[in-house]
């Protein structure tokens, strides 16, 4: 039953949302360097981080699936890169509207992290067209969580290479006037965090369970000999 | 030898015989690598280089001649029936993964004999900087060779098999691509070569063959199941 | 890039339109999700009632094996 505890999850989301948005805007001080721009922080670190280690779980789940071979894991590790694909486009959006507020240009090669992200999501986004094109579902299952593996694997080997590329360190900190990371901002970038961390999971829930309702529908019209409705997706999981 | 050692050496030779005979990859890896230089020295606009831009054009070409000979890789093996036999060996069917990078590198340092020497020739004011620049080379060979024989194993048995091992395998490679420019860029510098982070660049790229080595070698064996 | 530590914060009014749209980029893919989603819980309610029928249906001919069986197969 993948819809049980959706509910209180989504319901611990909102309000760790609304806490954090309200932390953001009304408790956190005001950056030294960056000023009001260094807000965009709250969003896209906490985004960046929880999508980072959505691609691992990703790989955990895949690992699972290969020694088990039970199904659902696949569909867990895709719903998982799926779902942390969707928000490394926000951390990349939101990343360039940082870097143009910041240094006048939509994107700059300077800064390691977001660099290295890139590359990370552009290697999760050739996850769909490498599904698609393996047509045996079984073989595509496995495929897809060897990829997920070795992919999980490549996102700390990829960061490490590319901050060392970088010969000028940019020391990101977030000081207020007297410099070092006050209280206060800790306070506001956990929460955003966990809010991320619950939206994130939220969605992954949600996503499961009507991959699951799907499966059920399929499960009652086998079990009534109708006719199984065409169409249906070509790559993701199914769940039942 | 134990069975999965003369396994090895059996399907290496194969390959590397099969390879000799009717010459489809090696030649082809070459011609373009060295078509890719002139292509550089018209599209660049210079007829010499130096540091960051010739380490570039270097490793921009092997890797592209690379995927070349990495989208071939197991052609013979999924049209004569070689996965089925090594599904029947009684053996560590891992050991399919290990011949393959090893016969992939041997064909990368070939390309490379041949694709170095005339790059230098193109371009390079003087060679004092390719002595230590073999030792980039083997270790991003190493990298490539495991990277790209665990993607074709994939992409032998999709659709659009071709498309596959570029478009996956790029991003995979550009930590190895990082690293060596990096190591290669001060040995091409104008001044003669410079080691600069030249020790930190070969663990980096030392710690990706590793890294990826043990990743293909413990998931090849899922790979092979039917 | 010492720049980038000497360089002066926007002020207020530029600042926040920046800030303002990194929020509104995230809400708007939020809101964009749960509209795909949406369509796929239609779908699924669509599929729901479609096998509920077939249900009702195979529970009448269960029912009334004999005239129904005569209506359905006309030669049998």
């Amino acid at each position: 039953m993948y819809g049980k505890g959706l509910k209180p999850l989504s319901i611990a989301t909102v309000a760790m949302l609304a806490l954090s948005l309200s932390l953001v805007f009304f408790y956190a001080p005001l950056d030294g360097d960056q000023g009001f721009i260094q807000k965009i922080f709250y969003l896209h670190v906490p985004l960046a981080i929880v999508a980072l280690v959505g691609f691992i779980a990703g790989g955990v789940f895949a690992v699972l699936h290969l020694r088990s071979d039970d199904r659902k894991w696949d569909a867990y590790s895709y719903v998982s890169i799926h779902i942390s694909v969707i928000f490394g486009v926000a951390v990349l959006i939101t990343g360039a509207i940082w870097a143009k507020a910041s240094w006048g240009h939509w994107w700059v090669w300077d800064e390691p992290t977001l660099v290295s992200f890139l590359i990370v999501f552009l290697l999760y986004a050739t996850y769909y067209p490498f599904r698609y094109a393996i047509e045996d579902r079984d073989r595509q299952a496995r495929y897809a969580s060897v990829f997920a593996v070795t992919a999980g694997a490549f996102v700390p080997l990829n960061f490490m290479a590319v901050r060392m590329a970088q010969s000028l360190v940019h020391p990101r900190t977030f000081a207020t006037a007297e410099g070092g990371m006050p209280g206060e901002m800790m306070l506001t970038f956990l929460c955003s965090l966990a809010a991320m961390a619950l939206l994130w999971t939220t969605l992954v829930k949600f996503e499961l369970t009507a991959k699951s309702a799907s499966g059920q529908v399929k499960r009652l019209r086998r079990a009534l000999d109708a006719p199984v409705a065409g169409g249906g997706s070509r790559i993701a999981p199914e769940v039942s | 030898m134990t069975p999965s050692r003369a396994a090895f050496a059996a399907i290496l030779a194969k390959d590397l015989r099969s390879e000799l005979r009717t010459l489809q990859s090696l030649p082809a890896m070459a011609l373009f690598s060295v078509t890719t230089f002139v292509i550089f020295r018209f599209g660049l606009d210079r007829t010499s280089l130096s540091g960051s831009l010739a380490a570039g054009v270097l490793w921009a070409t092997l890797l592209f001649a690379a995927v070349l000979g990495i989208n071939r890789l197991f052609v013979a093996e999924r049209e004569e029936g070689g996965f089925d036999a090594i599904r029947l060996a009684p053996i560590d069917r891992s050991v399919l993964f290990t011949a393959k990078v090893a016969a992939l590198l041997v064909y990368l340092l070939a390309l490379e004999l041949v694709a170095v020497p005339i790059f230098a020739i193109f371009f390079l004011e003087d060679a004092a900087g390719l002595g230590p620049l073999i030792l980039v080379l083997v270790l991003t060979d190493l990298g490539l060779a495991a990277t790209g024989t665990l993607i074709s194993s994939m992409a032998v048995n999709s659709r659009a098999r071709d498309l596959l091992v570029p478009l996956v395998l790029l991003p995979l490679a550009v930590p190895l691509m990082i690293a060596a420019t990096g190591a290669t860029e001060p040995l091409l510098s104008l001044g003669g070569p410079s080691y600069d982070r030249f020790g930190t660049w070969l663990m980096v790229l030392g710690l990706y063959d590793l890294i990826f080595g043990l990743v293909g070698y413990a998931v090849f064996d899922f790979l092979l199941e039917d | 890039m010492e720049l980038l530590f000497a360089a002066p914060a926007l002020p207020l009014d530029e600042a926040g339109k920046y800030v303002a749209g990194a929020y509104v980029v995230f809400v708007v893919l939020l809101v964009v999700y749960v509209a795909i989603m949406a369509a796929k819980v239609q779908r699924i309610e669509r599929e729901l009632r479609e096998v509920a029928a077939i249900a009702e249906r195979n529970k009448e001919i269960q029912a009334a094996p004999g005239r129904e069986a005569e209506e359905a197969a006309p030669y049998g």
